[in-house]
């Protein structure tokens, strides 16, 4: 009985392109890139903001925490950025999968 | 030799060759040979992820450039950290969902011709073949300066332990090798990261006024600017870091090896994790060296300063601690370049001849055997090549192989999963654009010539200004794929909604 349901399941052609333009993954799609392009653009440009401003100007060299200039608190800020755009991401991710499976199970099984 | 350096050498030798035996009894099929049976856990193949990546140029190339350069050398700390936001957003779930063992299974699940598949295995050869050579002579002549054993001799060892692990144990020995190599790297860290701060009561202010007065540089050892004053130079490079990881082949690889979107997601956590907390750690090492063993021992022991965390662990915690942290180094370029291997073999075995020469019509017997000629005939040619390339100047093909990565790999990805037009041609010549306008480049870069002898491989007057090109070529990649896709005609509008579909929602028909 589980075979000949697996056997059927794999019978089936999948018309992707009825399921890419439904009205349910466009917007799936949508808010992914609502998330992911803004996130992606901010973190270019704080990562390349730092040898930017190191490389023209020495704005940097001033001292933040006794020795410690700007320049490292910089850099370590890239560090805090990172586990908190990650963290971010998997929460927001893990919505997207639900989304996902829903779709798989409206539309592709 | 000392017979603490001995007994811990070999027992890492020992416990991977154990680890191989058992990973051996369990691969049998192709599957498991090149991923594990996708049965990792996202923990596992995190470490596993931090194993493959943190290469010895990592732990003593950036720990003696911080030590010998201040600030310069955290550059590279930040750009391989922040690499993995890119994994993280927009390669590692896709690819997941997409491939099945290589990076050109991947695009084509987009394009089937071969021409495609061909140009992507081209590419991945390239990376992995100057990675693996960088690696070994590298590996050659700090086991010689470590173990003080000769050149030709460290690089057979470091040759024929990679080639058991990958020949026998695949990916699963790879994989418990790089997990290994990860607890025994970041326990060498923590412990002399601890004692570096333990002497300064934790109070991490007084390292950086202490080291202000540590070297020649003065105060301006905290300062960027000592090593990189080009301005377009050092972007070229953060340009090069931040994108090349995300198409270096033998990370790529390792998210084949769990089961879904998921886990991949998991793996990428745990590895920013670790990397980030390794690369932090970076700093303590670096400052430390320059304060506790000081410049001029330093550059004595190795110009290139890659002795600088050994000769701290000797200064901090005697004997026992150089002899740990020598076998931590040891341990860090097998699970480097046994994953470099297996990731060349795949390409060989799997695309070309698999894939392209028998069209697919291959048996799994068939296939593992292929995979296993495939990995021996990897490591032989890059052993052979090592041997010989003992006193030449291969700094530059670390830099040369993230730099094909990030023009040749990443606009073939980026464009396949997000970009509706791109087709056949299109892939074709994104590749072929970043790959070659990356090699010709560096062929005529400052790292290749330099007017002084010794300093790069020839001697002469560069053409091209910049030592990592990724600045130019990384645009021409992409302008290469566009221009390639909207000058042809073919378009395949079906295909890219049944890719987008599947790369988004982790679809997979079965016996697909």
């Amino acid at each position: 009985m589980v075979q000949k349901d697996i056997l059927q399941e794999e019978m089936k052609a999948v018309d992707y392109v009825q399921v890419y333009e439904s009205p349910q993954f466009k917007e799936f799609l949508k808010r992914k890139r609502k998330f992911i392009i803004p996130m992606t653009v901010f973190f270019f440009i704080f990562y390349f903001t730092l040898p930017i401003l190191t490389s023209y100007s020495t704005i940097l060299n001033t001292p933040a925490i006794g020795d410690i200039s700007w320049t490292w608190i910089f850099a370590i800020a890239q560090f805090v950025m990172v586990w908190i755009l990650s963290s971010i991401y998997v929460r927001k991710a893990n919505t997207f999968d639900d989304e996902a499976e829903q779709i798989i199970r409206d539309q592709l099984k | 030799m000392d017979p603490i350096v001995i007994a811990l050498f070999l027992a890492i030798v020992i416990l991977t060759l154990f680890v191989t035996y058992i990973a051996a009894k369990k691969t049998k099929s192709t599957g498991d040979f090149y991923t594990a049976g996708g049965g990792l856990t996202g923990f596992q193949n995190g470490l596993a992820i931090a194993g493959d990546y943190l290469s010895a140029a990592s732990f003593l190339g950036i720990a003696g450039m911080i030590a010998l350069k201040g600030f310069d050398g955290f550059f590279y700390s930040i750009g391989f950290l922040i690499a993995y936001l890119v994994v993280l957003f927009l390669v590692a779930e896709p690819l997941r969902n997409l491939g099945k063992y290589t990076l050109a299974d991947m695009i084509n699940a987009r394009f089937d011709a071969r021409k495609v598949r061909g140009v992507a295995a081209l590419s991945t050869l390239t990376i992995v073949l100057f990675y693996m050579i960088a690696q070994l002579v590298g590996a050659g002549a700090l086991i010689q300066l470590l173990f003080d054993i000769p050149y030709t001799v460290a690089v057979l060892i470091v040759g024929c332990m990679m080639t058991i692990y990958v020949l026998f144990g695949g990916m699963i020995a790879t994989s418990w090798v790089q997990i290994i190599k990860a607890v025994l790297l970041m326990a060498g860290m923590v412990i002399v990261s601890f004692m570096v701060l333990l002497k300064f009561n934790f109070n991490i202010s007084a390292i950086f006024t202490e080291v202000k007065t540590a070297t020649s540089y003065g105060a301006d050892y905290l300062n960027p600017g000592i090593h990189y004053t080009e301005p377009l130079g050092t972007l070229s490079l953060m340009l090069a870091l931040v994108l090349g990881t995300s198409g270096l082949p033998h990370i790529l690889m390792r998210f084949f090896t769990v089961k879904d979107a998921r886990t991949a997601r998991r793996s990428v956590i745990t590895a920013t994790w670790t990397i980030g907390i390794f690369y932090i750690l970076t700093l303590f090492l670096g400052f430390g060296a320059a304060i506790f063993v000081g410049e001029a021992t330093i550059l004595e022991a190795n110009p290139g300063g890659n002795m600088a965390a050994p000769l701290l662990a000797e200064a901090i915690g005697g004997n026992i601690l150089f002899a740990f942290i020598s076998a931590v180094a040891f341990a860090t370029i097998l699970a480097v370049v046994a994953g470099l291997v297996l990731s060349g073999a795949s390409a060989l075995a799997h695309d070309l001849y698999g894939q392209i020469i028998k069209k697919g019509r291959i048996s799994d017997k068939q296939q593992m055997m292929a995979a296993r000629i495939a990995a021996l005939g990897v490591s032989v040619v890059s052993i052979l090549i090592s041997l010989y390339a003992q006193y030449l100047n291969v700094a530059f093909l670390v830099s040369l192989a993230f730099c094909v990565a990030a023009s040749a790999n990443l606009p073939v990805i980026l464009y396949t999963v997000y970009w509706k037009r791109f087709n056949t041609t299109g892939a074709v010549t994104a590749s072929l654009c970043g790959l070659i306008s990356a090699l010709v480049l560096v062929s005529i870069s400052p790292s290749v010539f330099s007017p002084v002898e010794g300093a790069a491989l020839f001697v002469g007057e560069p053409i091209f200004p910049l030592d990592n090109p990724a600045l130019v070529s990384v645009p021409l990649g992409f302008i290469g794929g566009y221009l390639g896709t909207i000058l042809s005609k073919e378009k395949d509008y079906a295909r890219f909604a049944e890719v987008s579909v599947r790369a988004h929602t982790g679809f997979k028909v079965h016996n697909k």
